[in-house]
């Protein structure tokens, strides 16, 4: 249940990130959803993209750090309140999120989001619990 | 591990300064009839060579320092005549105009025992294979230690430096069981016999002999797990004589055994020039008691250390330095703390428990110094959680406030974003202008 990120370390100047998605764009391999952390040095790129491996690969071939982690996609439902369906089950049980990031799924009128949590096979046990739709890594990279 | 010679590297101490008392005396008179660099710096200094009557009047002598040397390049601190000359060496003169040395006969002997001694130290006896990764030339390395290997009667593979996918097959097929080189270098053939699917753990070495740069125990620690055998420090200088002036034992690992029977060290204030007592850290200034064709009288070395003469596990009763920590040139003051590249190596070491390389960045603003080093974020230190690496440079930070006692900002860096020069980090970038 979980899906596959990879994140970038990158020195905070300017067109930084446009060359590791240039990277990308070169090897053929598609961004389905990225996060940009900062501070006033350095950023760490979060990415789901279509082949994790290809995009590992050829970052590093490139220079860059490279880092991989587990993180869980959830359909989040388009009204007010869908956000909270999701986190309050978790809440509720001591679990907490390091980072989250959104993007809107094509397929559906909903989002989906993605999670890092601090203990992923206990999150995604009681998410499982309160019914609460999970996506498989390959049907985020697929999407 | 057999000492190589016994009455002489275990001798009492007060019989090895009788020794050195008269042969310092015999170098002294040689130096000041035939060198007028010393004739005329002992003149300028008030003394000649029969003022100096016990080791403690040393200190009325004179320092040489490297630009003693540079004045009177190229063979003005000869000794001898050229017809008694076998050998000349030179420093690689990257700082300067280079510094050329010379041997006798009997100085060549001397040195090929010396360097036998520092072998056995090491652990490497006559049924040894040696790989000899220094490199042959002008430089004393290579040939230094080639010569103590033969006069050792190891079995000596002359590889030099360099062509190095072709060292880790000769490793592979001739079985050394002893290899010498630069730390560097010898780190360099490690990644390259990993690039090569060979793995040192896999060769035949028990013991390294490296030396000829400054390393960390930090570095000392990677290049043993990395290779999977002991690594022994060697220390030497073309000035005094070449690879093979101190060693470590294998025993102790602690402190460089001088050899004292043939050169007397003194630490010195490099401030002040006071000679302080043992123990205590400072520069270290060498002179030779035995050499003949280029005797050195209290030359500075600009390597930082100090003495210890307290009796060793292996038997030796020569005084031991410490590793050296780095040279007078590289200490950087910040505000008004003295800091060495080395230092912050450590830290690192002990912060991260790797070594990721890393540069000394020094700026003054105003009439205020600041420190920032910046860490290259290796795979192996990377997180995907900020918090993680912001606290990871708090945490080297404070440790550097710690042990260093120097406020510094850590900054964290992309990899290959320290700049390289042949293959070497440069470690300080130092913006001040003083």
């Amino acid at each position: 249940m979980r899906a596959e990120q990879i994140s970038i370390f990158l020195e905070n100047k300017a067109g930084r990130l446009a060359e590791v998605t240039a990277i990308l764009r070169d090897a053929d391999v598609n961004i389905r959803a990225l996060s940009l952390a900062d501070t006033t040095d350095f950023g760490i790129l979060r990415l789901i993209v279509n082949d994790n491996h290809r995009a590992e690969e050829i970052l590093k071939k490139e220079g860059f750090t490279v880092g991989k982690t587990n993180v869980i996609a959830v359909e989040v439902d388009d009204n007010p309140g869908g956000l909270n369906q999701v986190l309050d089950p978790l809440t509720s049980e001591g679990i907490n999120v390091e980072y989250m990031y959104a993007f809107a799924n094509p397929n559906r009128k909903n989002a989906i989001m993605i999670f890092r949590f601090d203990n992923i096979d206990k999150a995604i046990k009681i998410l499982a619990k309160n019914n609460i739709a999970v996506i498989k890594g390959e049907d985020v990279y697929n999407l | 591990m057999p000492i190589f010679n016994m009455d002489f590297e275990t001798m009492p101490r007060e019989a090895l300064k009788a020794i050195q008392l008269s042969r310092l005396k015999t170098t002294l008179e040689k130096v000041y009839a035939t060198v007028p660099f010393y004739r005329d710096s002992f003149k300028k200094a008030g003394i000649t060579p029969q003022d100096i009557n016990s080791l403690d009047d040393m200190r009325r002598i004179p320092f040489t320092t490297k630009q003693d040397l540079r004045d009177n390049y190229p063979y003005g601190m000869f000794a001898v005549p050229m017809e008694n000359v076998v050998r000349i060496h030179a420093s690689s003169g990257t700082t300067g105009s280079p510094t050329v040395v010379g041997y006798t006969k009997r100085d060549i002997k001397t040195w090929s025992e010396l360097m036998a001694r520092c072998l056995a130290a090491g652990g490497a006896t006559s049924r040894d294979i040696l790989h000899n990764a220094y490199g042959y030339g002008l430089f004393t390395g290579g040939l230094g230690v080639h010569y103590g290997a033969e006069r050792l009667g190891a079995s000596v593979i002359p590889v030099s430096g360099g062509n190095t996918k072709r060292q880790i097959i000769i490793m592979k097929d001739f079985k050394p069981t002893i290899l010498t080189g630069t730390p560097s270098y010898i780190l360099h053939l490690a990644e390259v016999a990993e690039e090569m699917g060979v793995s040192f753990k896999d060769l035949s070495f028990k013991a390294g002999i490296f030396g000829a740069e400054p390393w960390s125990e930090a570095m000392r620690e990677e290049i043993e797990s990395k290779l999977g055998l002991k690594a022994i420090d060697i220390y030497g200088l073309s000035e005094i004589m070449g690879p093979g002036v101190s060693i470590e034992c294998i025993q102790a690992q602690n402190g460089l055994h001088i050899f004292e029977d043939h050169f007397i060290p003194e630490i010195i204030d490099p401030i002040t020039e006071e000679v302080l007592p043992y123990g205590e850290t400072g520069e270290l200034v060498f002179t030779s008691i035995t050499k003949e064709a280029f005797p050195i009288i209290r030359y500075r070395t600009r390597d930082i250390t100090s003495l210890n003469a307290e009796p060793c596990i292996c038997g030796r009763t020569h005084v031991r330095m410490k590793k050296v920590s780095g040279r007078t040139d590289d200490m950087l003051i910040i505000r008004g703390v003295n800091v060495f590249p080395s230092q912050i190596e450590d830290v690192l070491m002990k912060s991260e428990n790797i070594l990721p390389h890393y540069q000394l960045v020094v700026d003054r603003s105003g009439n205020l110094d600041s420190l920032t080093v910046k860490v290259e974020v290796s795979d192996q230190i990377f997180s995907d959680q900020i918090k993680n690496l912001q606290n990871m440079e708090a945490k080297i930070s404070k440790d550097i406030k710690e042990y260093l006692g120097v406020s510094a900002k850590v900054m964290l860096v992309e990899p290959k974003a320290i700049e390289r020069s042949q293959g070497k980090a440069i470690r300080v970038i130092d913006n001040r202008n003083i």
